[in-house]
């Protein structure tokens, strides 16, 4: 009896117990046991507080070191430069020649060779094609003066954002006096600045940390994923509703359930050794493709999506199934018409992080060649292609130091990708989900 | 049954097409393929970009896959769905050229495009150290002999080694052995310093048994494996100054301002040492074509044009800005020669 009614006994506060009962509660025990229930559940949650705590004390450290590392990535420095475009020199294609002509003319005391060489260091040596880009789109600016913002090299840009350190003699700072000279001449007449890095999201990878960007990587991500989820998402759902509405639960459906939860749990690495050993090796399909790479990943996401689903269908109360079959429809009508759209919030979350899981993968693609320096941006599934973790990875071994700023915003890029597919799995889940 | 049928159908026809395409795609190339080792790997690639940039010839793909890896895929035949140029940071071995020689690859042109220099570097916060390989070999290897015999390594400080050195405890950060700067370093370091060792010889009468107490590395603190990532090294040690990192000379070359490399045998690690063959932990580097892709896939001729040209090999080219070590400029001219005939290698 005193066990019923201490059952019901809300955790602090402890509202006063009905006048009825409180003579039993009275006795120095009971009191003695609450105190120490009410001291049990706050240790609870206490402990429980501390563990939130401490996860998002981690998750706070480790973006607040990415943000703060890789936020200056999504700028670059621009240098001023008044050039004109003499016919004879566009028509040679000597692109490189006008932007140092322009150079030159904001440093006219700087006549010797060696000082012309640092001037032209301080631009980017992928200058001369972004003008070449500009002349070919608008061929009219041809024979006129135009003020340009041309990109700086990324010793310059790395100056700029305070990666050198002034204080040093020039054998240890990296970069040479008269460059750090020159970019503050630029600076002080307004012909050096920063601007929004538009380059990291639309080019290729690259060795000058400058002209290297993510559009390749994040091109042969969604190629990949979009053969992945071409593949994986019908094979699997299929594959569930057999199993969960068809199947007769055999010996043989009962192996094949114990190798479908086994599969979700085999490492990444043994689905690209299978890749390099049927699709490269028997089928003969290109290495570093993303069609390859789509397909391991299917694989790969295949049991996660199956598994899902099953979930998803099993949720589905029985009273469904039972009121489709009996007013008459067939077993299939009763699946396809009632049963999986009921089922479809839970398999599309589970797919969604199927593939969320894929698009962070590496190791399966190590295998498949698509761990690669790949400058040109794929435009099929069979162009070489790498993908967006696998960039960030070789950036992360580079040694140019202006790499790793960028290897921080990479991540921060994918981490906005991972995070716009999680929301959209829980914005899907709350439009579709049914409460029973 | 007919929807799921069709669902069916459809993904084994995406399979099929899908399947075909590839297949059809592997029969011809238009883009070098280039694969091997990781320390080859920021000059190789340097070198595709400015050839993709010509405008003539789709950009090299490099895969980064380590010098042993690389020969295995490069030797595994001929035709398009091999590739055709393989990086290594060490000359390609006997078995290596048995291996491609078997599986139809007969010619290849060897190009030596320079040198790497290992560096033993420190953080500027601790004083410059002047060691040598017998120095690392005491500091590094498992059993040393004292005594006239093998022991294990009772050396904790450096100054334990010699009274000349600082006093602090021996915390090397190194490569793990799957990396190929682990090799050369083994090779280097461990295997000559402990040459240099008469009591280890006397200790040791045996070749084979004293080649391998020489290559045993302690395991019990003084030499970390930090990972294959350089830049990870690079970092630690700015955060612990007492440390030392071994890592390639592009590293030291781009991190001057926070680390310092100790001189070895007294010589200092500098392109110019590296470059005289002064500096003792340099290994040079290589690249291998294979002949008979060149005419078929497009732009191999080319591409070798470029890698041995002046502007990037020269002296100021930028394979040096990448932390390269080119050869002299006599060898190189030699070496271009060779290497655009794509005269075969001779075994």
């Amino acid at each position: 009896m005193t066990d019923l009614v201490e059952h019901e006994a809300r955790p602090a506060p402890p509202p006063a117990p009905p006048a009825s009962l409180k003579s039993r509660h009275r006795s120095e025990a009971f009191a003695r046991r609450l105190r120490a229930r009410h001291a049990a559940e706050r240790r609870f949650r206490l402990a429980g507080a501390a563990a939130v705590g401490l996860a998002a004390l981690m998750l706070v450290l480790l973006l607040g070191s990415i943000v703060s590392k890789g936020y200056s990535a999504f700028w670059e420095a621009r240098i001023r430069l008044e050039v004109t475009l003499d016919p004879a020199e566009v028509a040679d294609r000597n692109y490189n020649a006008l932007l140092r002509r322009a150079l030159y003319a904001q440093f006219p005391q700087v006549t010797d060779r060696a000082g012309k060489r640092t001037l032209n260091d301080l631009l980017s040596s992928g200058a001369p094609y972004e003008l070449e880009a500009m002349v070919v789109k608008d061929p009219a600016i041809v024979g006129t003066t135009r003020t340009l913002w041309v990109r700086a090299d990324d010793e310059i840009d790395q100056l700029l954002k305070g990666h050198y350190r002034r204080d040093l003699p020039e054998a240890e700072r990296g970069l040479s006096d008269a460059k750090v000279a020159a970019a503050d001449a630029l600076l002080a007449s307004a012909a050096l600045a920063q601007g929004f890095n538009t380059t990291l999201f639309t080019a290729g990878d690259s060795r000058e940390p400058e002209q290297a960007g993510v559009g390749g990587a994040i091109v042969g991500s969604l190629l990949t994923l979009l053969v992945t989820m071409a593949l994986s998402v019908p094979v699997g759902v299929a594959a569930a509703v057999y199993l969960e509405e068809f199947a007769p639960k055999t010996r043989w459906t009962d192996l094949i359930e114990v190798n479908i939860n086994n599969l979700a749990a085999v490492p990444s690495i043994i689905f690209g050794l299978l890749g390099l050993a049927v699709f490269l090796g028997f089928f003969g399909m290109p290495r570093s493709a993303p069609l390859v790479g789509g397909l391991v990943m299917a694989l790969m996401t295949l049991p996660v999506i199956i598994i899902a689903s099953r979930v998803a269908l099993k949720a589905v109360p029985p009273s469904i199934r039972e009121a489709a079959l009996g007013i008459g429809a067939s077993p299939l009508q009763t699946v396809l018409h009632h049963v999986l759209p009921l089922a479809m919030p839970g398999i599309l979350t589970g797919t969604i992080i199927g593939m969320a899981r894929a698009l962070g993968e590496t190791a399966p693609l190590l295998m498949i060649g698509m761990v690669a320096f790949i400058v040109d941006v794929p435009h099929g599934l069979t162009d070489s292609a790498t993908v967006l973790p696998v960039q960030i990875y070789m950036w992360a071994d580079s040694p140019e130091r202006a790499f790793t700023e960028r290897t921080s915003a990479a991540i921060l890029i994918l981490l906005g990708f991972l995070i716009l597919m999680n929301g959209l799995a829980v914005i899907l889940r709350k439009m579709f989900e049914r409460r029973w | 049954m007919t929807t799921r049928t069709h669902v069916f159908t459809a993904a084994a026809l995406a399979l099929a097409l899908s399947g075909a395409a590839g297949a059809a795609q592997a029969q011809s190339r238009d883009q070098i393929r280039a694969v091997g080792s990781s320390t080859v790997f920021p000059f190789t690639t340097a070198v595709a970009e400015a050839f993709g940039k010509t405008g003539k010839f789709k950009t090299p793909v490099v895969e980064s896959t380590g010098t042993g890896g690389g020969l295995k895929l490069f030797c595994a035949g001929v035709g398009p769905a091999h590739p055709d140029i393989a990086n290594a940071s060490r000359r390609i071995k006997k078995s290596e050229i048995d291996q491609c020689a078997a599986n139809g690859v007969t010619t290849m042109t060897e190009l030596k495009i320079g040198y790497d220099g290992i560096a033993l570097a420190s953080s500027k916060k601790a004083p410059p150290v002047a060691l040598s390989t017998v120095l690392l070999w005491k500091a590094l290897a498992k059993e040393v002999p004292v005594n006239g015999a093998l022991v294990a390594n009772p050396y904790k400080l450096w100054s334990d080694i010699d009274p000349s050195l600082p006093k602090a405890a021996i915390e090397v950060l190194g490569p793990p052995p799957t990396s190929g700067t682990r090799d050369t370093f083994n090779e280097l370091v461990m295997l000559e310093g402990c040459r240099k060792l008469a009591e280890v010889a006397a200790a040791v009468p045996d070749d084979k048994a004293r080649e391998r107490a020489c290559m045993t590395i302690r395991e019990d603190g003084g030499y970390v494996e930090a990972g294959e990532n350089d830049n990870l090294i690079v970092q630690k040690l700015g955060a612990n100054p007492n440390a030392f990192g071994v890592f390639g000379y592009s590293y030291l070359d781009q991190n001057h301002d926070t680390l310092q490399a100790a001189t070895m045998d007294g010589v200092a690690l500098t392109a110019e040492t590296v470059a005289a063959g002064r500096y003792e932990l340099s290994r040079p580097l290589y690249i291998y074509v294979k002949n008979a892709h060149a005419g078929v896939i497009p732009g191999i001729r080319e591409f070798i044009g470029e890698y041995t040209s002046e502007r990037a090999l020269g002296d100021d080219g930028y394979l040096v800005d990448k932390g390269l070590i080119p050869e002299p400029k006599a060898l190189r001219e030699a070496a271009r020669v060779l290497a655009v005939n794509l005269t075969p290698l001779q075994f």
